[in-house]
C-alpha cells in the first residue's frame, strides 16, 4: 500500500512536469498563445511564488519574514550583489525568530 | 564539461542548497517520528522529488489514507509545475538523453534559477547540472534528517528564507529588465487575491489560471486593435 502510495505521487508528479512535452512533442508546433504565454508567465510566476513564500505573512502575522524581505529588497536595490542580499536577508530572518 | 562549468552551476545553486539541505532535513525527520526509516525519505525524495506535497505525503502515508485522495492531492499541489515547462519547451527538447531528468526535476526553485542564466552554448550543460545538484541535496538532507534527526540541538528555523530571498532577488532583476510590468503586477495582485480568499493551502494553482487567462484575454484584445 505504501509503495502503491508512492509509486502513484511519483507519476502524476512526472507527468504534470512532462506535460507540455507529451502534447508537442516531434515535429508539433506550440500554439502562438501557449509560445506568448511561456514567454510572458516568468514574471507572473515569480510574483505568485513569492505570494506563496510570504504568505505567512498574512496568513499567521510572521512579521520576521516581511522585514527580511525588506531587507532584501533594500540591500539589492543598493548594491545589486545576490548572495550579499540572500546572506542578510536570511540573517535577519533567523535572528528575528530567535530573538522574538 | 570543464571545469568553469560545474563552478558557475555550483554558484547558481547555493541558495538551493541552502534551502534544500534545511527543508529536505526537517522532512527527514518528520518522517522518522512518523516512523519511516530514512530508506522511505531517500526513495521518496528520488521518485517523487517534490517540495510541499512530499510533507503532506508523510501524513497520507501514516494514516492509511486512499489512493484517490493521494492522486488528486499531488495533481492539486503539483499542477503549477506544468506551467514551468512551457517556459523550457523548446531549450528542453534540444537535451536530448537529459530529457527525462530535466522534466524529472522541473522544481519551483530550478525553475526560477533556470530564468536567471544567460543564453550560451554552456547553458544546457548548466541548467543539467543545476537540476543534478539541486536533487542530491534534497536527497542528502532527506537522508540525514532520516539518521541524525535526533541529535540537531541547534535550531536552524529560517534558514530556509534563502529561497525567498532569491525569488525576490529573481523578480526585481526581472522587473528592470523588461518594459512591461503588467504580469508581476497581475500575479502579485491575484496571487494576493486568491490567498486571501482561497487560504494558504490551495491557491496557487487557481492564481496562475486566472493570470494566464487575463494575459491571453488582454494579447486578443491588443491583436484585435492591431486589426482595426
Amino acid at each position: 500500500m505504501i509503495i502503491s502510495m508512492i509509486l502513484v505521487s511519483a507519476l502524476i508528479t512526472f507527468g504534470l512536469r512532462a506535460l507540455p512535452f507529451l502534447i508537442f512533442k516531434d515535429g508539433k508546433k506550440m500554439p502562438d498563445k501557449l509560445m506568448y504565454l511561456g514567454k510572458i508567465l516568468p514574471s507572473a510566476i515569480m510574483a505568485v511564488l513569492i505570494v506563496y513564500c510570504l504568505k505567512g505573512v498574512i496568513t499567521s502575522f510572521n512579521y520576521s519574514e516581511l522585514l527580511a524581505a525588506i531587507v532584501v529588497f533594500i540591500t539589492y536595490k543598493w548594491k545589486h550583489n545576490t548572495m550579499l542580499s540572500i546572506l542578510l536577508g536570511t540573517l535577519c530572518n533567523m535572528l528575528l525568530i530567535h530573538l522574538f | 564539461m570543464t571545469k568553469e562549468i560545474v563552478k558557475k552551476a555550483f554558484i547558481k545553486s547555493i541558495p538551493i542548497m541552502c534551502s534544500y539541505i534545511f527543508v529536505s532535513m526537517a522532512y527527514g525527520i518528520m518522517m522518522a517520528e512518523a516512523g519511516f526509516s530514512w530508506i522511505y525519505s531517500l526513495g521518496i525524495s528520488l521518485s517523487v522529488y517534490t517540495g510541499a506535497f512530499q510533507f503532506v505525503l508523510i501524513t497520507f502515508l501514516s494514516s492509511g489514507a486512499s489512493l484517490l485522495t493521494v492522486a488528486v492531492t499531488a495533481f492539486l499541489m503539483n499542477s503549477r509545475q506544468t506551467f514551468y515547462s512551457l517556459s523550457f519547451l523548446d531549450e528542453f527538447k534540444g537535451m536530448g538523453i537529459r530529457l527525462p531528468y530535466m522534466i524529472h526535476t522541473m522544481t519551483d526553485e530550478t525553475y526560477a534559477v533556470n530564468l536567471t542564466l544567460e543564453e550560451g552554448k554552456d547553458k544546457k550543460d548548466i541548467m543539467f547540472l543545476i537540476a543534478l545538484f539541486s536533487r542530491v541535496y534534497w536527497m542528502f538532507g532527506a537522508v540525514l534528517g532520516g539518521i541524525l534527526g535526533q541529535f540537531i540541538t541547534y535550531d536552524m528555523t529560517g534558514i530556509d528564507f534563502c529561497m525567498t530571498a532569491l525569488f525576490l532577488i529573481i523578480m526585481i532583476d526581472q522587473w528592470e529588465k523588461s518594459k512591461n510590468h503588467l504580469p508581476a503586477v497581475l500575479g502579485l495582485s491575484v496571487a494576493l487575491l486568491c490567498l486571501l480568499i482561497i487560504g494558504p493551502q490551495n491557491f496557487m494553482l487557481p492564481a496562475l489560471l486566472i493570470v494566464s487567462g487575463i494575459l491571453l484575454l488582454l494579447k486578443d484584445k491588443e491583436v484585435n486593435n492591431d486589426d482595426n
